[in-house]
């Protein structure tokens, strides 16, 4: 579904993503795992057009991301939920939601896609007329996600949505993308917190200094001798 | 002692509270534009009373020389300043996005001192009357309501009406409120954040337009009229929180009575220093506008 090949992308002279290549296939989640720095959000950016590539291919369905304009991205079935949420802070719950079907081809189904939000989080239909910015770590989460799902996406980019959360919020986190892939979503997504997300996601890659170093399935990557010494202090 | 409380329950004082609403009424109106594209862009339009100034202009030659009817010369006036508004984002701060505030305000300033050598060239000092009075509203034998007052008031009431519906009711209303919350984000909602910018800046321009339809009613069209209101529009926003609409809305109606009450009890010169007064008070005890939410 989603290709990337050898991309490079980086902030002005520095480059942060060196010769990435990777798939994502219809019905799959997939991880990229790696220590901080290593440009896992860099990824995530450049794949929804926040930051322009400077080398590479990426290919959404068959078609070039790289050159559609950066806010067409997400009218290709492309969905970002970005690191620290990012919320509207002073609209409303609903108002975050209506934002995340924007464009005048998603408009028709808002009232559908809320529906499917809200049955999925009831917590924001308590919360629709609630100020974003009021919400807890948690819910915060759940809206951003929420507004990606309004667009109903093919595939949902989720960049470090454990970041800044309790641990107990965390839990819950995880236990929202099983309920996200429940619905047949693919989903990429960053993080890390390596062992958690490997319970949750299919297959992941290892990034580090902005190269994937290693690639695998879940269970290969949990059992991996190198993971568990680099990432989980075993 | 016995004096004061006779002024203050006299009909009259009922007349200068009732002007002082609806001078409010055209100070909100002239605020709402610059607020709103502050709270949008995060620049300020220091030219935005030229922006006017050209718009009173306008108006000026469509309906004395043209000889179109007035509401049709105020549309005109409305056009012709959206495309003002449209092009100043366009050619100026569009490519001053990014750069440091100090330098978006010396290329606004900048264009104040163009907009006023442009319309000294073309059109030469003169003051120019348009010549409409409306008269007056008799509401009793002593109490009379200039009836320009009201009609400016009532627009500005209707677009304060309408702006609000437009911003918390349609998509692109909610885009506006959005990007000034977070400006690089709205790209991964599907928006273009560059025609959002250019919408803005000729929605600010137009509002500019309909404050000089209400303004040439009132005043003479010369070259420096921006000046007379530019400064009491700027204290506005900065009273109400710059970019806080509702914020602005108020402190419109503060500064106004301020301003007429000040000249109820003394002469009219005296309620500007009363009103600038209170203004520079306020700023020592809140900063950040009287209105402004915290953040």
């Amino acid at each position: 579904m989603l290709t990337l090949r050898h991309v490079n992308a980086g902030y002005g002279d520095f480059q942060a993503l060196f010769d990435v290549s990777l798939d994502v296939n219809a019905g799959e989640a997939v991880a990229v795992i790696g220590p901080n720095g290593a440009g896992k959000s860099t990824l995530m950016r450049v794949i929804s057009g926040l930051i322009p590539a400077v080398a590479g291919s990426i290919e959404m369905e068959g078609t070039s991301v790289l050159d559609a304009p950066p806010y067409e991205i997400v009218g290709m079935g492309v969905a970002h939920v970005p690191e620290n949420r990012r919320l509207f802070p002073r609209m409303s719950v609903e108002d975050n939601l209506r934002m995340g079907c924007y464009l005048p081809k998603f408009r028709a189904r808002f009232e559908e896609r809320k529906r499917f939000v809200y049955e999925l989080f009831p917590r924001m239909q308590e919360r629709r007329d609630q100020l974003a910015g009021t919400l807890s770590g948690g819910e915060q989460q759940m809206c951003a996600i929420g507004r990606a799902l309004m667009s109903d996406p093919k595939i949902l980019l989720m960049d470090e949505p454990s970041a800044g959360l309790a641990p107990v919020i965390v839990q819950q986190v995880f236990e929202l993308i099983d309920r996200i892939r429940a619905e047949g979503l693919t989903v990429l997504i960053v993080e890390q917190n390596v062992k958690q997300v490997l319970r949750v996601v299919d297959r992941a890659y290892v990034l580090e200094s902005g190269s994937l170093h290693m690639e695998g399935t879940a269970d290969e990557l949990l059992q991996s001798p190198e993971i568990q010494k680099s990432f989980m202090g075993m | 002692m016995a004096e004061f409380t006779e002024a203050l329950f006299s009909i009259f004082f009922v007349e200068t509270l009732i002007n002082g609403l609806l001078l409010g009424g055209v100070l909100a109106l002239l605020s709402l534009g610059l607020n709103l594209i502050f709270g949008v862009i995060d620049v300020v339009w220091i030219c935005y009373a030229e922006i006017i100034m050209l718009g009173m202009y306008t108006i000026y030659f469509l309906h004395v020389d043209g000889g179109m009817p007035l509401i049709a010369a105020a549309a005109g006036g409305v056009g012709v300043t959206a495309l003002l508004g449209w092009l100043t984002h366009r050619l100026v701060i569009g490519y001053l996005l990014d750069a440091a505030p100090i330098n978006q305000l010396l290329a606004t300033g900048g264009l104040l001192f163009f907009f006023q050598g442009l319309a000294m060239v073309a059109f030469g000092i003169e003051f120019r009357n348009l010549g409409v009075s409306l008269g007056s509203l008799a509401l009793s034998e002593d109490i009379y309501l200039s009836w320009t007052r009201l009609l400016s008031f009532a627009i500005a009431a209707g677009v304060v009406i309408v702006l609000f519906q437009f911003l918390s009711r349609s998509y692109l209303g909610a885009a506006i409120r959005a990007i000034s919350q977070d400006r690089e984000i709205m790209v991964l909602m599907g928006v273009n954040t560059k025609k959002l910018y250019l919408l803005t800046s000729a929605i600010g321009g137009g509002l500019a337009g309909l404050a000089a339809a209400l303004l040439a009613m009132q005043y003479d069209v010369h070259p420096f009229i921006g000046l007379s209101f530019g400064p009491i529009t700027f204290m506005v926003c900065v009273m109400g929180g710059l970019g806080n609409m509702v914020g602005g809305f108020l402190a419109a109606f503060v500064f106004s009575e301020l301003i007429t009450i000040g000249g109820y009890f003394a002469e009219l010169e005296w309620g500007y220093v009363l009103a600038f007064g209170f203004f520079i008070a306020a700023m020592f005890i809140r900063p950040e506008g009287l209105f402004a939410r915290k953040s």
